[in-house]
């Protein structure tokens, strides 16, 4: 099958086929994500954003494919590479990218910087520094939801890397035998940093681990949003009858591991070849030959989302640093 | 002699133990071709190849464990865990295993193993990774603790580290990887519980250690200029800790000033500062003991909010002042 073929099946297959509204809002926020980390990587040149970033260039489709699925009051738990899942989860531009130049009016008041957004009245958790940080965390909100009987789920990314953390095969045992509603989502780019999937787990999908743990695992095309929303989608409703849910993502990052990588692992080819498969193009070329959106219609949704991403810039660039007054605010509630 | 840095002259003693002996092997997170996070060990893996210089998945309990395991039965691994904070993961096969088997099996095993990681703010990384945990690993009998603060104390420290029997924290710092200092080619150790003055004065004694030594240093340096005389002795190991180096120290100059990265309440500062008023040195103490740790937060992101978290120049100083001030000599 073709990638077009591919694609039109998967969107015939789904039980829902889905609205023009969606699939140009999948769109935007999968450029949103793309320019805001084009902007994130460029201050960093500029040596104006402090520490380090993991920028998710390539992988767009799977965050904004996973949060598209879910509502506002469905939760996440994100990683250290997480500004697609912000973003995906309809997160404030504005803020993010104050809080990305360690200003005052920052979704952390310039105290968390880029691993640490958290937007906890749209869902998100948190992103975390600790890979496998989140698996835990996630199975203590399903808990959450299920105490409080609310009819909504959990969903935790997580990197291929994580997986070989005791945390994600605590959680995962946890999560099954109290058969809470998490979709356990993992982003597999098929390296932790510089080590290649094949040098660090004896199997080659991670979706099989979960065999190990009673519960279901399936493997998604991350690079197809409409891919990875159906396979979400789907999830959702299965994981609230049926306790959690393992689903893999296959898709690569197309920079760095973060700015000190000097990427000696990998070679120039492989990259390219999955710059090829860019999710976004992907999409758009969809949009367009399924006749849902008009080269015009998207070319102007692409114009908006650099004026998006530029208006974030100027209202961070704007904003305030926090006072040194406030350095001991927020340790204790 | 040569000027190396201290990331180079931490590889350079894990390469000449690894050459002299062949029980010594590394493992740990992209330690191999991507030559470590900090770079520390690039080119080792060209030298000695991936069985003994070993990648690890992302596991810090069983990269902990399994060092104590090959240590317990005849290696002597030293494992790197990318970040201090994540040690948390491995701080039950640290605390419970490597830090008991010894004396647990009564005296009948030996756990020669090195944990190397690096630790401390001030590289933008927010609270998750940078911080500065040496207190809890003194906390745990069986453990040895070491941070070194230059060059030649990171070389020989750490070769005494790897022949040492016993697991030890050896906790690098970051925001000194890439600084400079004389090395001497070629074998030599630094033995573990030998503090160092790092300057000798007389009218106050700064007890500090890691990273803190080079403002500690500096703000000596300035304020000879003013007339007061500073002395800094840095006990590299705190466990075990060279108490009388610090107790000669205190008697001499009567008046004693504690700076570390980490945060006060529960800091190491404590423990050097009972030690002092429990020791003879109490008696010749013109002012009482200060301590200038970290102040008590997670470490924030924004720069300015960072550097003002830890003990800068600026407060190092107004705190050596306080102290002549408070003195009955003054
Ligand atoms: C517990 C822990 N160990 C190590 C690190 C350092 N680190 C940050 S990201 C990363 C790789 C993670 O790989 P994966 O989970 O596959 O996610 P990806 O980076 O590929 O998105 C590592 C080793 C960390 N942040 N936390």
């Amino acid at each position: 099958m073709t990638e077009k073929e591919l694609d039109a099946a998967q969107q015939g297959k789904g039980q829902e086929t889905l609205s023009k509204e969606l699939l140009e809002d999948m769109y935007i926020k999968m450029l949103h994500t793309r320019l805001f980390e084009e902007k994130v990587a460029y201050f960093f040149s500029m040596g104006m954003v402090h520490g380090t970033t993991h920028l998710y260039v390539g992988e767009e489709a799977s965050a904004v494919g996973a949060c598209s699925a879910l509502e506002v009051e469905d939760l996440i738990t994100s990683t250290h590479r997480g500004h697609g899942h912000c973003i995906g989860k309809g997160i404030d531009l504005n803020k993010m990218m104050a809080e990305l130049l360690g200003k005052e009016t920052g979704y952390c008041k310039g105290k968390g910087g880029s691993m640490h957004i958290a937007d906890l009245t749209r869902g998100n958790i948190g992103a975390n520094g600790v890979v496998g940080g989140g698996h835990a965390i996630s199975v203590g909100a399903a808990l959450t939801l299920r105490m409080k009987k609310q009819d909504n789920v959990v969903l935790c990314f997580f990197g291929d890397g994580a997986s070989n953390e005791g945390s994600f095969h605590e959680a995962l045992n946890l999560a099954s035998v109290w058969k809470l509603p998490v979709i356990f989502l993992c982003e597999n780019n098929l390296y932790g940093m510089s080590v290649p999937v094949s040098k660090s787990m004896n199997v080659q999908d991670v979706a099989v681990r979960a065999a190990a743990y009673g519960i279901e695992g399936r493997v998604v095309d991350g690079n197809d949003a409409i891919a990875v929303y159906h396979a979400v989608k789907e999830a959702k409703e299965y994981v609230k009858e049926n306790g959690p849910i393992l689903i893999e993502a296959k898709t690569y990052r197309w920079l760095g591991h973060s700015k000190s990588d000097a990427n000696v692992y990998r070679t120039k080819e492989e990259i390219a070849s999955w710059k090829e498969k860019c999710p976004i193009k992907r999409l758009r070329k969809y949009l367009e030959e399924a006749g849902i959106s008009t080269a015009e219609e998207l070319d102007s949704i692409e114009k908006q989302a650099k004026e998006d991403i530029d208006k974030a810039v100027e209202f961070a660039q704007n904003s305030p640093y926090p006072s040194l007054d406030t350095i001991m605010d927020d340790v204790y509630a | 002699m040569s000027e190396i840095t201290y990331a180079q002259a931490i590889k350079e003693a894990m390469s000449e133990e690894m050459r002299r002996d062949e029980n010594v092997f590394l493992m740990g997170e992209d330690v191999g071709l991507y030559g470590g996070a900090f770079g520390v060990s690039v080119g080792m893996f060209e030298e000695f190849g991936e069985e003994r210089v070993r990648d690890t998945p992302i596991s810090e309990a069983v990269i902990a464990g399994a060092a104590a395991g090959a240590a317990v039965t005849g290696m002597r691994p030293i494992a790197e865990i990318m970040f201090s904070d994540f040690t948390t993961i491995s701080m039950d096969q640290l605390v419970n295993q490597a830090a008991k088997m010894r004396y647990m099996f009564g005296g009948k095993a030996k756990v020669p193993m090195v944990l190397r990681t690096p630790g401390g703010s001030g590289t933008g990384a927010a609270a998750q990774h940078s911080q500065s945990l040496e207190a809890w690993f003194c906390h745990v009998p069986g453990l040895k603790v070491v941070i070194p603060s230059t060059p030649y104390d990171a070389k020989g420290l750490l070769k005494a580290a790897i022949r040492d029997d016993n697991p030890v924290i050896f906790i690098e710092q970051k925001l000194l990887y890439r600084r400079k200092g004389e090395v001497p080619e070629g074998d030599y150790i630094i033995e573990l519980g030998k503090a160092d003055v790092k300057r000798e004065g007389k009218d106050v004694t700064i007890i500090s250690y890691g990273r803190m030594i080079p403002p500690c240093l500096k703000v000596a340096e300035e304020l000879a200029a003013e007339g007061i005389d500073v002395e800094v002795v840095d006990p590299r190991t705190l466990l075990p800790l060279d108490k009388d180096t610090l107790i000669q120290s205190a008697k001499k100059t009567g008046r004693v000033l504690i700076v570390h990265e980490a945060v006060q309440t529960g800091g190491f500062g404590g423990e050097i500062a009972a030690v002092l008023a429990d020791s003879e040195a109490f008696y010749y103490l013109d002012a009482p003991i200060k301590r200038l740790g970290g102040l008590d937060i997670p470490i924030p992101y924004c720069p300015e909010l960072e550097k003002n978290a830890v003990p800068t120049e600026e407060k190092i100083k107004e705190a050596i002042k306080t102290l002549m001030k408070g003195s009955a000599k003054a």
